[in-house]
């Protein structure tokens, strides 16, 4: 498999207070496949993918150094327009979090801060990526209702078309299947490998077996540190570092 | 268990059981109670009447409400008119733009403008407020009066009123989840977009309780209004005229109430009328704080 | 600059008006009382009571109200921790979380904390009459103490709450009754957050003057009668400030700097007893 990069780390260090949450991270996430980030919980997986859109910025005391080049341009420079930046990169949280309005305009949130005001073009834009996100046959005769009433894993899904209402290249996914049912997260998994062919894609899990069946690239950390990181096969069937070995088999959680 | 152990559980049990069945039973107990203390002028007059008239004779017999509800409406309006904007704006500030630094230190300032006395608040209403109304504010708008108007009570109670609606505020704002937040800002949203579009309407139940409490507040402020506000029982007509609210007027006339007949029913009845006010207003600006509270759980 | 970048500056700098606005207006009203309440301090203020002409501006102090004030305040405050330390352990340690009966009371405290202090002054009045009381000591503890019985209440009810079930559970499994272990292990534990909540109700009785006109009445002497009216600082305020002499008025600005200290302290107090109790929360 050939690589071409699109989020490059370099020597990415992130405190809180005096706590060091990633110790000099240096990194390179392909584009257009599926990066997947492993680790035992409290190892600074959420904090890497956090970094990548700034949002590690709504914490008190946060201290970032080093570099993250998303198209050559260092998002943690005081200077870029963390408007922008996050403009590029679609979340889903854990818990799929819709925004209280309708499930219409939970999609239609972000072309409409950004400019986009014409009934007609929101129209296209909210059924465009509801289809993208296999949603719309499900709400189509009910675009109206407050997004609250769908189910947990239609409101994950809700979540993934209203970030990709907003054209993002990069799609963040922290545990996104974490608070739903089997059926739904795989549904949501299906999802990302039909959409790496047009987005990166970044995915923070703890089950390993979810790695499995979507990793393309995976990066392995272990108390803030970044162990090992390399092609799925690579990793999953022959590891170099004893820690991942470990952590792949089981035996540390 | 042994006897004496076993009793003494029994009976604290049921007298612990009385009090907190007394407590919750106390709202309606004193609604009952002012209820009956003014039932001797209800008997004579029927309430619309009472409270539709505006003559205030009580010597006469004539016990007209309105101007003491308007004069109680007109303050506690303007005191709300100034407290909302600038308490929700401080709210916003405090719950999304300030570090959690300074929304620590903000806590004990907030709770000491809880705490001053009303009467010290009139007093600083009487060497502060009135003048300045008097001396700057009224010629402005080309009126000469005392400063002892509605405009002073507004400007006294809205701060009074400062701490409630604030506290509740941040409280609600803080409920909101930090993932829609994200969710937001993750779209590319700037942070006042967030605020407008997601905080604010997540939060809109519990700003309008935190409000409603601020005005039920300022409904049933007593000493600092009554100090600055003029205490005429006549309709103010701008925010210059003199008001006589309902908490005054009950305070004011304790010395005469038992010399005339009625005078002290005609008090009573307009405690039952400031209580049954302020418990609606609690009452559903309780319901949604509860209401929030539990959607969080 | 783009128009959403404006937008969010413009509010941003409102916001921070705002908020300025608000602390100059606390720091404005301490400055007045203080410079207004300074010059007429002194001695006498509070180590006498009014003497004969106090209203025209001759000699005397306010020991009367300050007295009578204490004595009031303490009183309900005694009074209303009297009833409201068992209703909040009944919440807590005998009814369940989410019982209808704790829900339903919460609620109405929630409600009577709201309730304006002229109408428990109405409503005292109106117990007092029932009783055959006159304006006195007596009636104005009883009045105080229903205006301070909710907000001890919830104050106390909010440091219960954090108690963790595992203690008293650890209480039980050692064969105590619930009430054993409501006054040993959860009083204990949940002292500092009593005494705060003591304090609170304290400061907002003392600072009272709606509840306690009809109440308490007033008197010039220095009175310890449950029976008698007493003085109060609040209204010992308003009606020197009520005479039309310049001395009288100096006198009810250095009462207001005297009451003010009085809560300033109460208030500090309290946050100190937080901040400590704080400490002991395992979290």
């Amino acid at each position: 498999m050939e690589f071409k990069n699109h989020i490059c780390v370099q020597n990415l260090n992130v405190y809180y207070g005096k706590v060091q949450a990633l110790k000099n991270i240096s990194v390179e996430i392909p584009d257009k496949k599926i990066t997947v980030i492993i680790g035992p919980s409290g190892c600074g997986k959420t904090t890497l993918l956090k970094s990548f859109n700034r949002l590690i910025d709504l914490m008190d005391n946060v201290k970032a150094t080093g570099k993250i080049l998303v198209d050559g341009e260092d998002i943690l420079d005081p200077k870029a327009e963390v408007v922008d930046i996050r403009k590029k990169m679609g979340l889903l949280s854990q818990k799929p979090y819709p925004l209280p309005m309708s499930i219409y305009d939970n999609v239609a949130y972000g072309p409409r801060i950004h400019g986009t005001k014409g009934r007609k073009e929101l129209d296209q834009i909210v059924e465009y990526r509801l289809k993208e996100s296999s949603l719309w046959e499900e709400v189509k005769d009910r675009l109206h209702d407050p997004a609250s009433r769908l189910s947990v894993g239609q409101q994950q899904r809700l979540c993934l078309a209203r970030g990709l209402a907003v054209e993002p290249e990069i799609i963040l996914g922290d545990e996104p299947t974490s608070a739903l049912d089997p059926n739904s997260s795989q549904r949501i998994e299906q999802k990302f490998l039909e959409l790496k062919d047009r987005y990166t894609i970044v995915v923070v899990t703890h089950i390993l077996r979810q790695a499995k069946r979507i990793a393309d690239y995976v990066l392995f950390l272990y108390m803030g540190e970044l162990i090992e990181h390399g092609p799925a096969r690579e990793i999953f069937e022959n590891p170099k570092q004893k820690l991942t070995r470990e952590y792949i088999q089981g035996s540390i959680s | 268990m042994r006897g004496k152990r076993a009793i003494k559980e029994k009976a604290a049990r049921y007298l612990m059981l009385a009090i907190t069945g007394l407590s919750g039973l106390l709202m309606f107990i004193m609604v009952f109670a002012l209820y009956y203390r003014s039932r001797p002028i209800l008997a004579l007059k029927p309430l619309t009447y009472l409270l539709l008239d505006t003559v205030w004779a009580p010597s006469r017999g004539e016990f007209g409400f309105l101007p003491f509800i308007a004069g109680t409406l007109w303050v506690t309006l303007v005191a709300v008119a100034i407290a909302v904007p600038l308490c929700l704006l401080t709210s916003i500030y405090l719950s999304e733009y300030a570090g959690s630094r300074i929304r620590e230190w903000s806590k004990p300032p907030i709770d000491l403008l809880a705490g001053i006395p009303s009467v010290v608040y009139g007093v600083w209403g009487l060497l502060v407020v009135v003048p300045l109304i008097k001396d700057q504010i009224a010629p402005l708008f080309g009126k000469f009066i005392t400063g002892y108007c509605v405009l002073a009570g507004g400007i006294v109670l809205a701060i009074m009123v400062f701490p409630v609606i604030i506290h509740v505020s941040v409280e609600v704002m803080g409920y909101v989840p930090q993932e829609i937040r994200e969710a937001s800002l993750a779209v590319g949203a700037t942070k006042w977009q967030t605020v407008k579009f997601v905080v604010l309407r997540k939060a809109l139940p519990g700003i309008v309780a935190a409000v409603v409490l601020g005005l039920s507040r300022a409904f049933g402020e007593t000493m600092a209004v009554l100090m600055v506000a003029g205490n005429v029982a006549r309709l103010p007509k701008s925010m210059f005229d003199p008001a006589y609210t309902l908490p005054a007027l009950i305070a004011n006339n304790y010395g005469e109430m038992l010399s005339i007949p009625l005078y002290d029913s005609a008090l009573m009845l307009a405690s039952f009328i400031l209580l049954v006010v302020v418990l609606i207003f609690n009452i559903i600006s309780r319901m949604f704080l509860v209401r929030i509270e539990r959607r969080i759980q | 600059m783009d128009s959403r970048k404006i937008e969010e500056n413009v509010f941003k700098g409102l916001m921070i008006f705002s908020s300025l606005v608000i602390s100059a207006g606390l720091l404005w009203i301490l400055a007045v009382i203080i410079i207004k309440g300074l010059p007429a301090m002194n001695l006498a203020m509070i180590t006498q009571a009014p003497k004969g002409g106090f209203y025209l501006g001759k000699e005397g102090g306010i020991l009367n109200a300050i007295v009578g004030s204490l004595l009031l305040a303490g009183g309900a405050t005694a009074l209303a921790l009297f009833l409201s330390l068992p209703l909040v352990l009944y919440l807590n340690v005998y009814l369940k979380k989410g019982a209808r009966l704790a829900v339903f009371t919460r609620f109405s405290l929630d409600v009577l904390w709201g309730v304006p202090s002229i109408v428990y002054g109405a409503f005292g009045f109106t117990l007092m009459l029932f009783f055959g009381l006159r304006a006195s000591l007596l009636g104005g503890i009883i009045a105080v103490a229903l205006l301070i019985f909710p907000i001890m209440c919830r104050a106390m009810d909010e440091v219960m709450q954090m108690i963790p079930q595992e203690l008293m559970n650890a209480s039980y499994s050692l064969g105590s009754t619930r009430w054993e272990t409501a006054f040993k292990v959860v009083v204990r534990q949940a002292l500092p957050g009593i005494l705060t909540a003591i304090l609170i109700a304290f400061g907002r009785g003392i600072g009272d003057a709606a509840s306690v006109i009809f109440t308490a009445g007033f008197t010039d002497s220095v009175s310890f009668s449950l029976f008698r009216p007493v003085a109060t600082l609040p209204l010992a305020i308003f009606y020197q400030l009520g005479t039309p002499f310049p001395e009288v008025q100096a006198r009810a600005h250095a009462s207001s700097l005297i009451l003010t200290i009085i809560i300033i302290t109460i208030s500090i107090g309290a946050r100190i007893l937080t901040k400590r109790f704080q400490g002991y929360v395992v979290k």
